[in-house]
């Protein structure tokens, strides 16, 4: 069995936990367990690096130090925005000597900087993707919309994962796994991110102009893989409908959940019982 | 030298960005999501640091602008001059809130951001009630979302107890040491 670490991070602890539900699962089901790190922290999100950019290093840098000091070569991180920040930190703190100096005094601890960070895809890809198609017992025979989201493939000079502005790999898992991916113009739009209370009638807006053009264009679900994408899209349906002034049912699920039922996982070890938006298809 | 050169050398110290570089073609703009709800829009950011005006970046430093802008890194991937302005967008901001500068109609976001510190702060992670509740009493929005949260509890989506973790001695000193 493949032993990886793994960095759940906050929201799939609390409100998006069927995503790390149906990734420990998918996981599972293909031979590969996935430890946490010890002890870790919260890497700060959008509010550290908002506020404070020496915080958003620091924070992000003590979850690298305690996953090297566990002795993992390879960490994966579902949340895309996790998955972001501790890619971005790892680089900066690369290229510059003084500044992992600073940081490290700072957390008190050593880091040295080899990590492998994967996202979802990439762990897929990397561990699962060969055998995906002859695992698939229920092929997932619908049309659905590749939601990747921004802070996947961006920024690609650093993160180096998938195109930029027409992302692939989420789609080509989703056709092995016996889906439709539709062509559609909202795979990299930004969904509102981290204003779900701030500036709710934001992400509304944005949310539902990315909702709109999946359901218009014959998606029967939306594929996501980041907690907060999923939550916009689903929690925040009512406000969504509201200001587009119309109903629209279209469920959004993860990635891993998608893979899941497709080999054979049950609706309820995925975790789909849990989403606002019901989950019709399956 | 004119006195405003001043905050511009700072930035780009900082950043290591070069306003200069930029030739204001409108690409930035024109794919931000948010630049509808911006005083202004990225590309005139730009041209507002461009000028070494001192009057202008005290504008930006209290603008909505850089509360708004959620990194979403699409202006720098289709700029021709790859010009970092969600780098700018983080100087800008840090140096907002140093200054207590933060334009007051932005004042729920940075809410939301101190309180969302505040619970990594004390706890190590984030915990939602918590996050909430700091929210609320930094705002005073006591009744939004009244209705989610028991529908979140109900999903097995809200745990009523914060997860602590060890080293909460440890994120204590690295809030404390990086404190501007
Ligand atoms: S895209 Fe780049 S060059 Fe064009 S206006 Fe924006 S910052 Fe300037
Ligand atoms: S990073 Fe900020 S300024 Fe740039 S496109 Fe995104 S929201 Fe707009």
């Amino acid at each position: 069995m493949k032993k990886l670490g793994f960095y759940p991070g906050c929201s799939l602890k609390g409100s998006s936990s069927e995503y790390a539900q149906s990734v420990l699962a998918v996981a599972k089901a293909f031979d590969i367990e996935l430890e946490e790190i010890n002890d870790w922290n919260c890497c700060g999100a959008t509010a550290a690096h908002n506020m404070n950019k020496e915080l958003a290093l620091s924070l992000s840098t003590r979850i690298l130090a305690l996953a090297e000091k566990q002795g993992f070569e390879e960490v994966v991180v579902p949340c895309a925005a996790c998955y972001n920040r501790l890619t971005v930190t790892q680089h900066e703190l690369n290229k510059d000597e003084a500044l992992k100096q600073r940081v490290s005094d700072i957390i008190e601890m050593p880091i040295s900087g080899n990590l492998q960070i994967l996202n979802v895809m990439q762990l897929i890809d990397k561990y699962v993707a060969d055998r995906l198609e002859q695992k698939v017992t229920t092929p997932f025979g619908h049309k659905v919309a590749c939601y990747y989201g921004c802070l996947l493939v961006r920024p690609h000079n650093i993160l180096k994962f998938d195109r930029l502005e027409d992302p692939q790999s989420m789609d080509i898992l989703m056709k092995r796994s016996g889906a439709e991916p539709i062509e559609w113009g909202f795979k990299t739009e930004c969904c509102g991110a981290g204003f779900s209370v701030s500036r709710t009638d934001v992400v509304a807006k944005l949310s539902g102009n990315i909702v709109k053009d999946a359901a218009d264009r014959g998606a029967e679900a939306i594929i996501v893989a980041c907690p907060m994408c999923q939550s916009n899209l689903d929690m925040r349906r009512p406000q969504i409908n509201e200001y587009l002034k119309q109903k629209i049912n279209i469920s959004v699920i993860y990635i891993t959940q998608a893979i899941g039922l497709a080999v054979g996982l049950s609706p309820k070890e995925v975790g789909l019982q849990k989403h606002f938006v019901p989950v019709k298809i399956g | 030298m004119i006195a405003n050169q001043k905050s511009i050398l700072e930035l780009q110290q900082h950043t290591g960005v070069n306003v200069n570089r930029c030739y204001q073609c409108g690409k930035c703009s024109a794919g931000c999501q948010l630049a509808d709800e911006m005083d202004f829009p990225p590309s005139m950011v730009m041209h507002m640091l461009q000028t070494r005006d001192e009057e202008l970046f005290q504008q930006l430093l209290n603008s909505k602008t850089i509360w708004l802008c959620v990194s979403c890194q699409n202006c720098i991937e289709r700029c021709p001059m790859s010009i970092d302005i969600p780098q700018i967008m983080d100087y800008l901001r840090e140096k907002s809130a140093g200054e207590h500068k933060i334009n007051h109609q932005s004042r729920d976001i940075v809410a939301f951001h101190r309180a969302f510190l505040d619970s990594i702060k004390y706890t190590g992670r984030l915990y939602e009630i918590g996050l909430i509740a700091g929210y609320k009493t930094r705002t005073f929005h006591l009744t939004q979302d009244v209705k989610l949260a028991p529908k979140m509890y109900a999903k097995g989506k809200l745990p009523l107890v914060p997860e602590m973790i060890k080293g909460t001695r440890n994120i204590k000193g690295i809030f404390s040491k990086t404190k501007i």
